[in-house]
């Protein structure tokens, strides 16, 4: 059973040297293992904001509020650090890293998440494996991280990361754009399968209702001007499709 | 700093006339024909002169001695000869007084040959452990026509060394040098590496300098035949206060040639400096060259000074493809950052793209040992900055 918790939480965009603007205006909210929680809403609402901050990236800084992992605040922690914790993003945009292999760099990340490096014949196996259930050819083990990947495929492998490191809590932002009909159903399988064991708790960052009819959530929150703006059950996600964001935006505004 | 100077000239007019090249192919045997340079001249303005200890003067005896291995699978032939031979000195002039001096002042050559359509079946290797002092060299590697070849020469230990490298890769042949200055770290290197390439033939020159205090090396090519390919490919990484400095120059002095430049560099610690000089010269009356340089440097800590001057100049209208790019700049935080997201620590996350930015020259090394060599020196220099 884990609890992650955002509470309170603020943070500014560094957008240059002397220049940042604040995006996330006090975030609350609570994930337990198990639950999925879509989180909608306008672009430029602050969503990747959000989940770039909970990961540490660079050019965000956290001014106010706390991000508990069953307890403990992870803001203290370095970035490696707090996906070693448990907690996992794939992003809306993942990043290229020209000539470091996937496998090494898959190899890496499992060695440190687990504590210890996998046994080689096992670790081919079971990433194998976990490319197959996401449709992924064999052949990108060789290739480069993200290098050259289409959109979709840079998603698939955001989700192949998801199964092979086994988090507490992920973070999934925007996972399902651009991705084609039959993807979707291959990489919302992955999802379900890395949540199957009751233990993940997910934040499903997403535009369209599309993906809720294959990965359902618990709770849908509307965000909008850096906060969340109301919370509902599956039905929300319903609404906010036929009606849009534009109530909520005013509200913000 | 970057500059890029690229100006496509005019054609030359009325007959006889050759257009003036700022790019300099000319250079004499004699010493006396090179003023001492003081520093501020185009081809030193980047050389710490001070550090030359004496080259760019010289005035002092030769009393450098060098411990060397050669190991050349069978057919091939290594000669010492005198200053005497007529093989030396053959494929290109010396640019600067420093190699001029080398040139008048080496007692002992060596001449590699690889004969006529022999194809080594391993590595010609040369060690040389320079054991002090100050020496001057000549070595010759003569690849004859439809003959092929590998040959890896490997510079270590300590002193003051200079001196050209003359290559000859005949028609249809092919040959890939590896230059490897793993030099101490108090060594001072400057040297030349001419290549004539002849018809159809294909010379692969990779250059990895990572020791030395100062290391200047030019490797130069030109050709004398349709269809010759070069490429020239570097790795330098200077450490605390090393300079190193690569200064290449291929001159497509002949229609449909081809060359590639690629030289990736990393710099880590205080007063670390590299230089890369890129010049390419397509001749008057050419065409279809094929030509494209790229130089990269990785600035891993402050402190670190990098100097990246690709030099593109053309005298015809009918060139195939010609393009360089230079970039220079610190580690991508981003890069670092999807990596450590994934759990890796930073240390090595930085290993990882380290390695992965250097992966392209490195693999262009045929040998898996050597590949693993380099990489682990890499790695080794990496480490002292964490
Ligand atoms: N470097 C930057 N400089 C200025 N503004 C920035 C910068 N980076 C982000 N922002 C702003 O921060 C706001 C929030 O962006 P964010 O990416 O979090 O939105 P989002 O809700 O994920 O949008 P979308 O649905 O389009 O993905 C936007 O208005 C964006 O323009
Ligand atoms: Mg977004």
């Amino acid at each position: 059973m884990t609890k992650f918790e955002i509470r309170g939480l603020r943070a500014d965009v560094l957008i240059s040297e002397d220049e940042r603007q604040e995006i996330l205006k006090g975030v609350d909210l609570t994930i337990n293992s198990g639950e999925t929680h879509a989180i909608m809403g306008p672009n430029g609402s602050g969503k990747s904001t959000l989940a770039y901050a909970v990961a540490g990236h660079p050019r965000y800084e956290i001014t106010e509020g706390e991000v508990l992992l069953d307890g403990e605040n992870i803001l203290d922690l370095e970035v490696d650090e707090r996906a070693r914790a448990g907690v996992f993003l794939a992003m809306q945009y993942p990043v290229e890293v020209p000539g470091v292999s996937m496998s090494n760099f898959l190899r890496s990340s499992v060695t440190a998440v687990r504590g210890e490096a996998p046994k080689l014949r096992q670790f081919s196996k079971e990433l194998q494996g976990a490319m197959k259930g996401l449709a992924i050819d064999p052949s990108f083990a060789a290739r480069g991280v993200n290098e050259g990947f289409s959109g979709g495929e840079k998603k698939r492998h955001e989700i192949l990361q998801l199964e092979m490191l086994k988090p507490k809590v992920a973070i999934l932002d925007e996972t399902d754009s651009g991705l084609d009909v039959d993807a979707l159903k291959v990489v919302s399988d992955g999802i379900n399968r890395a949540q199957s064991d009751g233990g993940l708790g997910v934040m499903l960052i997403t535009h369209y209702t599309r993906i809720l009819n294959y990965v359902k959530p618990d709770f849908v929150h509307v965000f909008a001007d850096g906060r969340i703006a109301e919370s509902g059950g599956p039905e929300l996600a319903e609404v906010l499709e036929s009606e849009g964001y534009e109530r909520f935006v005013k509200v913000g505004a | 700093m970057t500059t890029t100077n690229t100006e496509p000239k005019a054609h030359s007019h009325g007959p006889g006339q050759i257009p003036v090249s700022k790019l300099d192919t000319h250079g004499s045997h004699d010493v006396n024909d090179f003023p001492v340079p003081h520093g501020r001249e185009e081809e030193w303005r980047f050389t710490p002169m001070r550090r030359l200890k004496g080259l760019h003067d010289w005035s002092g005896s030769v009393d450098g001695t060098d411990e060397v291995t050669v190991d050349a699978p069978e057919g091939v032939t290594v000669e010492q000869v005198g200053r005497d031979d007529e093989r030396l000195g053959t494929a290109g002039l010396p640019a600067d007084r420093v190699i001029a001096q080398a040139y008048s002042s080496f007692e002992r050559a060596t001449v590699v040959t690889v004969p006529r359509s022999l194809v080594a079946d391993k590595a010609i290797r040369i060690d040389r452990k320079a054991l002090g002092g100050t020496a001057f060299e000549q070595l010759v590697i003569d690849v004859q026509p439809m003959a092929e070849a590998t040959v890896i020469i490997s510079n270590t230990g300590t002193g003051v060394r200079s001196g050209s490298l003359d290559v000859h890769v005949g028609e249809g042949a092919r040959l890939t040098l590896v230059s490897l200055q793993e030099w101490d770290d108090d060594a001072v290197e400057v040297s030349q590496h001419n290549a004539l390439v002849a018809k159809d033939a294909d010379f692969k020159s990779i250059v990895i300098t990572l020791g030395g205090d100062l290391v200047r090396l030019s490797p130069r090519v030109s050709y004398t035949g349709r269809g010759g390919n070069a490429e020239l490919y570097g790795l330098y990484f200077a450490g605390d206060g090393q300079h190193h400095e690569h200064r290449s120059l291929i001159n497509h002095n002949l229609s449909n040639t081809r060359s590639r430049v690629d030289y990736k560099g990393a710099l880590s610690g205080e007063g670390a400096h590299t230089v890369w000089i890129g010049d390419v010269i397509i001749g008057e009356g050419t065409e279809g060259t094929d030509s494209y340089e790229n130089n990269r440097n990785l600035q891993l800590t402050d402190g670190t000074r990098v100097d990246s001057v690709p030099n593109l100049e053309i005298f015809t209208g009918e060139v195939q493809g010609a393009g360089h790019a230079s970039a220079s700049g610190r580690l991508d935080d981003i890069h670092l950052f999807y990596l450590r997201s994934r759990g890796i620590p930073a240390e090595e996350a930085r290993r990882l793209i380290i390695r992965g930015y250097f992966l392209d020259i490195i693999n262009r090394i045929d040998s898996p040992e050597l590949r693993e060599h380099v990489m682990e020196k890499v790695e080794r220099k990496l480490a002292a900055h964490e």
